[in-house]
C-alpha cells in the first residue's frame, strides 16, 4: 500500500529525513517511535503533502502512484488520512459543515452524488458514538476551545467518517489521560480492516498497550535505525532512547 | 491635473451646477427643504470636497471618483418598472413591505403597504409639505453641514428620498424594504435624503438594498437622519450591490434617546467606491448601539467605513465590528472613533476591525481610536489584517477538501461573524446566499441585470 524508498526531505533547507525506507501492506499496523526531533512529524507531513516539506531525494509510492506532484486533497481523496499532533482550530466553521464538505468533496471525486441529509445525520451519529464525541461538540467550530482530549477524539471521529485506506496518526496519544487513550485506541481497533492500514507515530509505548502493532520502527536522526515486532516497543520503554543512541 | 487643483475644480463644477439649477430645485421641493440650502452652500463653499489631506478621508480619495461630468436629475423619472421583475434579481421572497427609490426619487410601491395606524411612510418631499411639524422638528437637526463638505453637498441638493414616521408605541408588522435603484443612460449625480423618526417605544426593521440597473458611472450622495425616541428599537440592514463605476457616499446620523436600541448591518458586496460614515449620538442614558459591517471587494474597488460613536451620557453600550475581505488591487479603510464624554460614566464601548487580504497588492488602512474623558468605563479597540490561515487550509485539504473550497469555507466563516448577528431570519439567510455567491464570484452577473429587469 505504501512504499517509501530512500526518502530525503528538508524543511527550509535543513535536511530532516536522511534516507527512510518503509513498507506498509494492507491489514497492517505500524508504529513509528523515536525521540523528539527525530523527524517523526516531518515524515507524516511528507506523506500528507505539506508544502513546507521539500523532498530532495527518494520517493513515496502510495497504492502504486508516486505522490510527488499530488496535492494534499487528492491524496486524501485517494484514502490517505493524517491525524494531526496539533489539530488546527477553525473559528466559524462547524464540525457538521466541515465534515459534510469533506464527505461531499470525496464523493464528488468518486463521481457520487452529494450525501443526503438523513444519510449524513445517520453517519454522524454512528461515528460519534464510536469515538465518544459528545454531540454538543459537533455544532461547535472545528476544534475551537476544545480540550486536548476533545481535539484528539475529533481527529479519530474524522477518520471514522472518512474511512481512509491509510491513516497516519501523529502523536494522537499525546496529552491524553488513560480513559481518553482507551477511546482513541478503541476507535483505531474498530476501524481496522483487512484492506486498510495504520501508521501510529508515538513517543511513548503507552498507546501500544491498547493498539497492538505488527511492526515497530525506531526513527532516530532522520533514519529508521531499528525495525522489529511489537516487543521492540517494550524494550524501548524499558531502556529508553539512550539505548538506541548507544546501539547506533 | 494634480490633486490640489482637481478638488477645487470639482467643487466649482458642483457649485456651478447648483447655481444653474437652483430655481428648478427650489420649485420642485418644499420650502422646509429649501430653507437649508443657503447655509449648505456657504458650508460647501468653505469645506469643498474632502481630500486625502483631511484626516478622516486620508485613505479615501473621494475626488478621484467625483471628477468628470455628471448630469443632475431634477425631476422624478417617469418610466415605470415592473417591481416583480426587479425582485427576481436579488432578494426574492423576502416578507417585507417594499418601496422603491429611483435615482434618488421616491417611487413608492405597486402594492398596498400594510401599515399600523398612525405610521407614515412617504416621499421626503411630500412629508416636508404635508407633515411640517414632524418634519421641521427633525430635518437637518442631526446632520451638521458645517462638519463635512459632503454633508453640506447633500443638504444643498436635497430634493427627495424616503420619510418614515412611527408614532409612540407602534411597531411595523414586517420589515420595510427600501430598494434604491439607479437607472440611467448618462453619467448621473444623485442626491438622496432620508428621514426616519421613531417615537417612544416604537419598533421597526428597515432593510435597504442599493442596486444598479445600469452600467453607467454615477455618484450618489446619500444621507439619512435617524432619530430614536425613548425605548425605540430599530434594526437597520443595508446591502450594497452597485456597479464598478459607481461612487456612493452614505452618511448616516443616528440620534438616540434614553433606553433606545439601534442595530445596523452594512454589507458591501459590490461598489466602485463605497464610503459609509456613521455618526451616532448616544444622547441619553441606557442606550445601546451596534454597528456591524462586512465588505467584500476586488478589482479596483474601494470600501471605506467611518464611525464616530459619541457617548454623551452614562450607562450606554456600543459595539462596532467591521470586517473586510480584499482581493486584487482593492483598497479599504476603517476609521472608527469612540468618544466618551466626561459625564458618560459606566460606558461600555467596544470596537474591532478584522481584515483578510487575498492578494499581495490589496491594501487596508485601519485606524481604530478611542478618546475617553470619563474614568469609570470599559472600552476596547483593535484591528488585525492578515491572510487566510495556511494551517487551517492544509488541515482541510488533508480531509479531501479542495483548496478553493477550503478558502471559501474560511472566508465564509470570517464573514459569518457579522451575518449571524442579523436578527431577521429570512434576511440573514438571503444575505448568506448573496455572500456565498459573491465569494464564489458569481454575483457580478447581477450587475448586468438591467437587460432582464427593465421591460
Amino acid at each position: 500500500m505504501l512504499e517509501i524508498k530512500n526518502l530525503h526531505a528538508s524543511i527550509e533547507g535543513k535536511e530532516i529525513l536522511k534516507g527512510i525506507d518503509l513498507h506498509v501492506k494492507a491489514g497492517e499496523i505500524h508504529a513509528i517511535m523515536g525521540p523528539n526531533g527525530s523527524g517523526k512529524s516531518t515524515l507524516a507531513a511528507a506523506i500528507a503533502g505539506r508544502d513546507i516539506v521539500e523532498i530532495t531525494e527518494g520517493e513515496i509510492i502510495y497504492i502504486g502512484e508516486n505522490l510527488k506532484d499530488m496535492n494534499p486533497e487528492e491524496r486524501a481523496r485517494k484514502g490517505l488520512f493524517l491525524g494531526f499532533q496539533y489539530p488546527v482550530e477553525i473559528p466559524g466553521v462547524s464540525i457538521v459543515n466541515f465534515m459534510k464538505t469533506a464527505i461531499n468533496e470525496n464523493r464528488k471525486f468518486k463521481g457520487l452524488e452529494p450525501i443526503s441529509a438523513s444519510e449524513f445525520l445517520k453517519l454522524m451519529n454512528e461515528k460519534q458514538e464510536l469515538v465518544g464525541l459528545h454531540s454538543k461538540l459537533t455544532n461547535r467550530s472545528v476544534n475551537e476551545g476544545f480540550s486536548g482530549g476533545e481535539k484528539k477524539r475529533n481527529e479519530i471521529f474524522q477518520m471514522a467518517m472518512l474511512e481512509p485506506l491509510l491513516a497516519i496518526l501523529d502523536e494522537t496519544d499525546s496529552g491524553l489521560d488513560i480513559d481518553a487513550m482507551k477511546i482513541v485506541a478503541n476507535g483505531v481497533n474498530k476501524l481496522k480492516r483487512s484492506d486498510n492500514a495504520t501508521i501510529l507515530i508515538t513517543h511513548y509505548q503507552r498507546l501500544l498497550d491498547f493498539v497492538i502493532p505488527d511492526f515497530v520502527h525506531v526513527l532516530y536522526k532522520g533514519r529508521i535505525v531499528k525495525s522489529s515486532g511489537k516487543e521492540l516497543a517494550l524494550e524501548l520503554e524499558e531502556k529508553g532512547y539512550e539505548w538506541i543512541e548507544e546501539e547506533v | 491635473m494634480n490633486l490640489l487643483t482637481s478638488d477645487t475644480v470639482i467643487k466649482q463644477q458642483i457649485i456651478d451646477q447648483f447655481e444653474k439649477h437652483a430655481d428648478e430645485l427650489n420649485k420642485g421641493s418644499g420650502s422646509q427643504i429649501n430653507r437649508f440650502r443657503k447655509q449648505a452652500l456657504n458650508d460647501f463653499n468653505r469645506l469643498g470636497i474632502p481630500t486625502t489631506k483631511n484626516e478622516n478621508y486620508r485613505y479615501t480619495p473621494v475626488d478621484r471618483f467625483l471628477h468628470g461630468n455628471y448630469d443632475l436629475e431634477l425631476l422624478a423619472n417617469p418610466f415605470r418598472i415592473n417591481l416583480e421583475d426587479v425582485f427576481k434579481c436579488n432578494i426574492p421572497e423576502l416578507d417585507t413591505d417594499v418601496l422603491l427609490i429611483l435615482n434618488g426619487f421616491y417611487y413608492g410601491s405597486e402594492r398596498q403597504l400594510n401599515l399600523p395606524d398612525g405610521v407614515i411612510i412617504c416621499s421626503l418631499n411630500e412629508a416636508s409639505q404635508r407633515y411640517p411639524d414632524i418634519f421641521n422638528a427633525h430635518y437637518s437637526k442631526y446632520a451638521d453641514t458645517a462638519t463635512d463638505g459632503l454633508v453640506a453637498m447633500n443638504t444643498l441638493f436635497a430634493r427627495d428620498g424616503i420619510f418614515v414616521y412611527l408614532p409612540e408605541d407602534t411597531e411595523l408588522n414586517r420589515p420595510l424594504q427600501i430598494i434604491n435603484l439607479t437607472y440611467s443612460f448618462n453619467n448621473l449625480r444623485i442626491t438622496r435624503r432620508n428621514l426616519v423618526v421613531a417615537g417612544k417605544n416604537a419598533k421597526a426593521g428597515i432593510v435597504i438594498c442599493d442596486h444598479s440597473l445600469c452600467e453607467q458611472s454615477y455618484h450618489i450622495n446619500s444621507l439619512s437622519e435617524i432619530c430614536l425616541g425613548d425605548h425605540a428599537h430599530i434594526d437597520y440592514a443595508r446591502i450594497q450591490n452597485e456597479n464598478n463605476l459607481s461612487a456612493q457616499i452614505n452618511n448616516v446620523f443616528v440620534n438616540q434617546q434614553a433606553n433606545s436600541h439601534f442595530n445596523s448591518h452594512i454589507i458591501t458586496l459590490h461598489a466602485g467606491l463605497s464610503r459609509n460614515n456613521f455618526y451616532v449620538k448616544l444622547r441619553d442614558p441606557y442606550c445601546e448601539c451596534n454597528l456591524y459591517g462586512l465588505f467584500l471587494c476586488d478589482g479596483n474597488q474601494h470600501v471605506a467605513n467611518y464611525t464616530l460613536m459619541n457617548h454623551d451620557s452614562p450607562n450606554c453600550l456600543s459595539n462596532q465590528l467591521f470586517k473586510g475581505i480584499l482581493d486584487d488591487e482593492a483598497t479599504g479603510t476603517f476609521n472608527g472613533k469612540i468618544f466618551v464624554r466626561q459625564d458618560a460614566q459606566k460606558t461600555r464601548a467596544y470596537q474591532r476591525n478584522n481584515n483578510i487580504l487575498l492578494s499581495s497588492s490589496a491594501k487596508m488602512n485601519s485606524k481604530p481610536h478611542l478618546e475617553i474623558y470619563a474614568d469609570d468605563v470599559k472600552c476596547s479597540h483593535g484591528a488585525t489584517t492578515g491572510q487566510l490561515d495556511n494551517e487551517a487550509l492544509f488541515y482541510m485539504r488533508t480531509r479531501g477538501i479542495g483548496v478553493n473550497e477550503a478558502r471559501h469555507l474560511l472566508m465564509y466563516a470570517f464573514a459569518n461573524e457579522i451575518v449571524s448577528e442579523i436578527s431577521v431570519d429570512v434576511l440573514r439567510e438571503r444575505i448568506i446566499e448573496l455572500i456565498d455567491k459573491r465569494l464564489r464570484g458569481e454575483l457580478s452577473r447581477c450587475n448586468n441585470c438591467d437587460i432582464h429587469c427593465i421591460p
